[in-house]
């Protein structure tokens, strides 16, 4: 979920009357919203850098306010108060509309053929006789960046380009060149750079070096030139310095080029939108590629069927009304209780019916929807498997063991190193992404957990006797995703004296838990086993119904140094889906 | 146990005083050393009632040392006094004398003599009187006597000083009868044997009391790990509630069930390697319901089913991809288009509690993998009202009165179910939560690894209570 920070005095004299801090958190959850943290710039510094570097910060109050992933019509001030004002019923929901310029042509933007390796979309529009502050320049600029971490992913599937459109001439074009062959100065140096020489200039840029990787390795670089040859921007990466905006800019011209289309309409959209208050005529083009962005305000009928899934006891004229407070401009159509619904280039998010009856609750208010039981008649069922997992638990702890709870991931070397074994010999399932050696596989033994349970409880009264049902996760071809859980029961003895016979007849309990008795054919028996994990000699495998499910032994000396232990230890680990 | 005629002396002593007599008193009575009588008042006392002793210290002045050699030889003073004859002697002799410097400075400042320097042979030292009163040995007679308070606590104090007299401070006991009393003793027995019990004789035993303030021997017992616990109390609401258990014991899933079915697109920030552990081996899932699988690429990339879809180039590649689950919703994922192929739809109420995994950055509350709670119900035409009446119902269970935010609900999206088959008219409403975060509420336990892990104390494991989450 996004945050946005505005600065609360700027926004209460844009909503035209002040809030308590208690007030304005009411209304955020109402709006759907959450006042997450009232701060400073000059707070935020202090518990990042500390005092010092706070002084001389600005002290002024922020908001910071967390809004839902998908409503980019908020992540700005102008946004927000739009919103929160057409709530509140203090404006009509705002239409959008594209305009043509009073003389000439609408600007053009033409996108070569070359792009579509690397980068292949690209909308444009101009927002013609705009009036920046100081504010509003901040805040364009902040927008745009708020779209580029979050609707964008960072600039791989959308960028933003904004220029002064004084400085430069259309018609536009979308190109793409060799990395050498661009060459032009950027945004804030005093020199000429080629390409090439820029992607190794921003490899050390605190901010750049992260957008770099997304065309490094491309053999043409995404480019946009005016008619004169003057370079707008080397997108993702960088505009170019000569049609730099400022807050005396007049003309604005806003490119947005993507490798998903969808997204860049949506960018464009959010930008142009947002800033169109300030202009005198908003005007909007796209041209070139086939794409038309802002015209697309499609409209769905509801019915009031709908509103009875809400809960919501209201008429169809009511429904209208709350949906329009939500900047969805609605109205009864028609006798059957139609709704139409105008949905606004702002609200990309609307692209289901239910996304409508989910803003008509959100306006009606959650905790007035009456409370209701569903007539649902259902019997519940235990899982088997965990059902007899929970019956096994309690009996173990009744044998006077007592039960950890360890993570199923973990590193190679608890599960193959450690316990005297190769890790090939696992058949463990392997995590390509992990951001330390605690998360490189997933368990195939339950004994490494154990282990480390009792070396983190050394200093506890001998002897200690644990165990742990749960499951370990096996590599297996027959499976969808090619490996499965199987649910085992592990259980150790560490004291003075390794115990072997403490362990035996805990298997003698399990099994008589289990109604399995003892012999070779019809029951269970252990027989001698080699296994590089227990002492030479001390190791028996498991046999119920003539199948092996597990071991148990006395545990080998540099396993018990392996985990840091000092005692001896017998252990026992057996597969319990056999018993099902 | 001091023997039983001590014990019986002193009882026969208390009968006869009615206020009760210190223990001192008692040693003096029966000439025997105060310790003696200490620990018979220790016995008495364990015998149950028979008599009552309250601690209490006096204190009281005792000539030391020194001070009963004064007593028998006076004091140093006087010893010089006396060693001087009528015509003198000389200083340097009466300084070797035993009492000589201390009783020379003594009997001067007394003015009981006198020193001539300037004497031929050197100087002599002379008595100035006939005789004296040596104060001091009388002084400390009286303390010898027990009169020691009709000293002056000033003359005390100067004796203290010349460490003739000390203070001692004396613990006894004010023994008193008690509500058992007798001059008897009868011997008490610890326990009842099985040969009381055959004989009858427990009838005439008297018995040992038994100090309840102490703890009593701890059971040899093993313990369930509290989280546990209250997994076993969610499983037991919902199954009270008449939800049946999914099958989540599959830690590795596809791309496809845990993000694609759910209408998740393929470039969320939730499918990043920052957030989700990919598997290197096996890398890939192969096998996917063919037709349920083009349904779901349809709906992302180009719409249908009443939505618009998220228009963008929908790869298998990506849907192929193994996870360690993010969330058992992928399994609900399975459960439900497991339903939707039954020839007649029926209402379903799901639950499942299992572990999920998150490749994210760990603090306090947060670890790479917990345990989610999932809740699902399938019915035609449920609604909000009947959500949040379930969630009602549930957190009641729970006993969370205040409502804290620990989890999410709501309703699927139309394109998560009507690829799968499900009836148009059938609504899924769901809930989640983390077992450890309402457990740690409930607990007060602000480090999560304090809960979960092998690094936590055992001793914890063993201290932690029945698990009640309705109180």
């Amino acid at each position: 979920m996004p945050t946005v920070g505005v600065k609360r005095d700027l926004l209460f004299q844009a909503l035209g009357r002040t809030y308590t801090d208690e007030e304005f958190d009411e209304l955020c959850f109402e709006f759907g919203l959450e006042l997450d943290e009232i701060t400073s710039e000059k707070d935020i510094i202090s518990r990042e850098q500390g005092d010092q570097k706070a002084e001389g910060a600005s002290d002024v109050i922020l908001y910071k306010i967390d809004v839902p992933a998908n409503r980019y019509d908020l992540l700005c001030l102008e946004g927000l108060v739009r919103g929160l004002q057409v709530f509140k019923e203090k404006m009509e929901a705002p239409r959008y509309r594209r305009v043509s310029p009073v003389n000439g042509d609408p600007q053009r933007l033409i996108i070569t053929e070359d792009t579509a390796g690397v980068r292949p979309h690209a909308v444009a529009a101009v927002l013609r006789n705009i009036t920046f502050t100081p504010e509003r320049y901040e805040s364009f600029i902040e927008l745009q960046e708020k779209l580029h971490q979050n609707v964008c992913r960072k600039r791989t599937l959308v960028a933003i380009g904004t220029h002064d459109l004084d400085t430069v001439s259309g018609p536009f074009t979308y190109t793409a060149k060799a990395p050498n062959d661009i060459r032009f100065r950027p945004l804030n140096q005093s020199q000429e750079y080629t390409a090439t020489q820029l992607m190794s200039l921003y490899k050390t840029d605190s901010h750049l070096r992260h957008y770099l990787h997304i065309i490094e390795d491309e053999p043409l670089y995404p480019v946009i030139y005016d008619s004169n040859g003057i370079v707008l921007s080397m997108p993702p990466i960088i505009n170019g310095d000569h049609s730099k905006i400022s807050v005396n800019t007049k003309n604005v011209f806003i490119e947005c080029t993507a490798t998903d289309l969808t997204k860049a309409k949506i960018v464009l959209d959010m930008v142009v939108t947002m800033f169109s208050e300030y202009c005198r005529l908003m005007l909007f083009l796209v041209l070139s590629s086939l794409s038309l962005s802002l015209s697309l305000s499609l409209s769905l009928s509801l019915s009031l069927s709908l509103s009875l899934s809400l809960s919501l006891r209201e008429s169809a004229e009511s429904i209208a009304q709350l949906l329009t407070r939500m900047c969805l401009r609605s109205e009864v159509a028609g006798d059957d209780g139609q709704i139409q619904v105008e949905i606004p280039p702002t609200r990309s998010d609307v692209i289901h019916a239910c996304d409508i009856m989910e803003d008509a609750a959100m306006a009606y208010g959650f905790n007035n929807i009456t409370r209701t039981t569903p007539r649902t008649y259902t019997v519940a069922n235990q899982l088997p498997l965990n059902k007899l997992t929970e019956l096994l638990r309690m009996d173990l702890a009744a044998a006077g063991f007592t039960e950890a709870l360890t993570f199923a991931l973990c590193s190679q070397e608890d599960i193959a190193d450690k316990l005297g074994k190769n890790i090939s010999e696992t058949r463990a399932v392997h995590i390509s992404n992990p951001k330390t050696a605690e998360f490189q596989v997933a368990r195939t033994t339950l004994l490494s957990g154990l282990l480390k349970t009792v070396a983190a409880n050394r200093k506890m009264p001998l002897p200690l006797k644990l165990f742990e049902i749960s499951d370990v996760v096996l590599k297996d071809e027959t499976t969808d995703v090619g490996a499965r859980n199987n649910r085992r029961l592990c259980a150790v003895y560490y004291n003075k004296t390794p115990g072997f016979e403490v362990i035996h007849g805990l298997l003698d309990r399990v099994m008589q838990l289990l109604e399995v008795r003892p012999g070779r054919k019809h029951g269970y028996y252990i027989q001698a086993a080699e296994d590089s994990t227990f002492f030479p000699g001390r190791c028996a495998e498991i046999f119920s119904h003539g199948e092996s499910v597990g071991r148990l032994g006395v545990l080998h000396p540099d396993v018990i140094s392996g985990f840091e232990l000092t005692m001896p230890c017998s252990a026992l680990e057996i597969n319990i889906e056999h018993f099902l | 146990m001091a023997d039983s005629g001590l014990l019986e002396s002193v009882l026969r002593l208390v009968e006869k005083v009615d206020g009760g007599v210190d223990s001192q008193d008692v040693a003096g009575g029966l000439s025997v050393d105060h310790q003696v009588v200490v620990g018979a008042v220790k016995s008495l006392q364990a015998l149950g009632e028979v008599i009552e002793a309250t601690q209490r210290s006096s204190k009281h002045w005792e000539v030391t040392g020194e001070g009963n050699e004064i007593l028998e030889q006076g004091s140093h003073e006087a010893r010089v006094f006396k060693a001087i004859p009528e015509e003198g002697l000389p200083q340097s002799e009466l300084m070797k004398l035993p009492s000589g410097k201390v009783g020379f400075s003594k009997a001067m400042s007394n003015k009981w003599i006198r020193l001539d320097k300037g004497h031929e042979g050197g100087p002599r030292v002379f008595r100035t009187v006939d005789s004296i009163e040596d104060a001091v040995r009388e002084k400390l007679q009286q303390v010898k006597k027990g009169q020691s308070s009709q000293l002056e606590e000033k003359e005390k104090n100067e004796l203290k000083k010349r460490k003739l007299l000390t203070e001692v401070t004396v613990k006894s006991y004010w023994i008193t009868k008690g509500s058992n009393f007798s001059t008897t003793i009868t011997k008490q027995e610890t326990e009842l044997t099985p040969e009381m019990i055959a004989s009858g004789s427990w009838r005439e035993k008297k018995f040992k009391p038994y100090n309840f303030e102490a703890m009593g021997v701890a059971p040899d017992s093993g313990h369930l790990h509290p989280l546990m616990k209250v997994r076993t109390q969610f499983r037991q609401i919902f199954l009270e509630m008449g939800f049946t258990e999914m099958p989540t014991n599959n830690f590795i899933e596809s791309s496809f069930w845990n993000f694609d079915s759910l209408f998740q697109p393929q470039q969320h920030p939730a499918r990043d390697q920052h957030d989700t552990f990919f598997l290197s081996d096996p890398a890939l899932a192969h096998e996917f319901p063919p037709d349920y699988l083009e349904r779901v690429k349809k709906v992302h990339s180009e719409g249908g089913f009443g939505s618009q879809g998220y228009k963008y180039d929908w790869k298998i590649e990506e849907a192929q991809k193994n996870i360690l689950r993010t969330h058992t919703t992928a399994v609900s994922a399975r459960m439900l288009y497991k339903l939707a192929q039954q020839e007649k739809f029926t209402p379903v109420k799901y639950f499942s509690i299992d572990r999920v995994f998150r490749n994210e950055t760990l603090d306090a509350t947060h670890l790479a993998e917990f345990h989610q709670i999932e809740g699902v119900v399938a019915d035609y035409g449920l609604t909000l009202g009947d959500l949040m009446g379930v969630l009602h119902q549930f957190f009641t269970k729970l006993g969370l009165k205040k409502w804290v935010e620990v989890g999410n609900s709501g309703v699927f999206r139309p394109e998560m179910l009507l690829p799968m088959g499900l009836p148009e008219e059938v609504s899924v409403i769901a809930w989640g939560l983390s077992l450890e975060r309402p457990t740690m509420i409930k607990y007060g336990i602000n480090n999560i690894r304090e809960l979960v892990g092998h690094k936590v104390n055992l001793q914890m494991v063993y201290d932690s209570p029945v698990c009640r989450l309705d109180s």
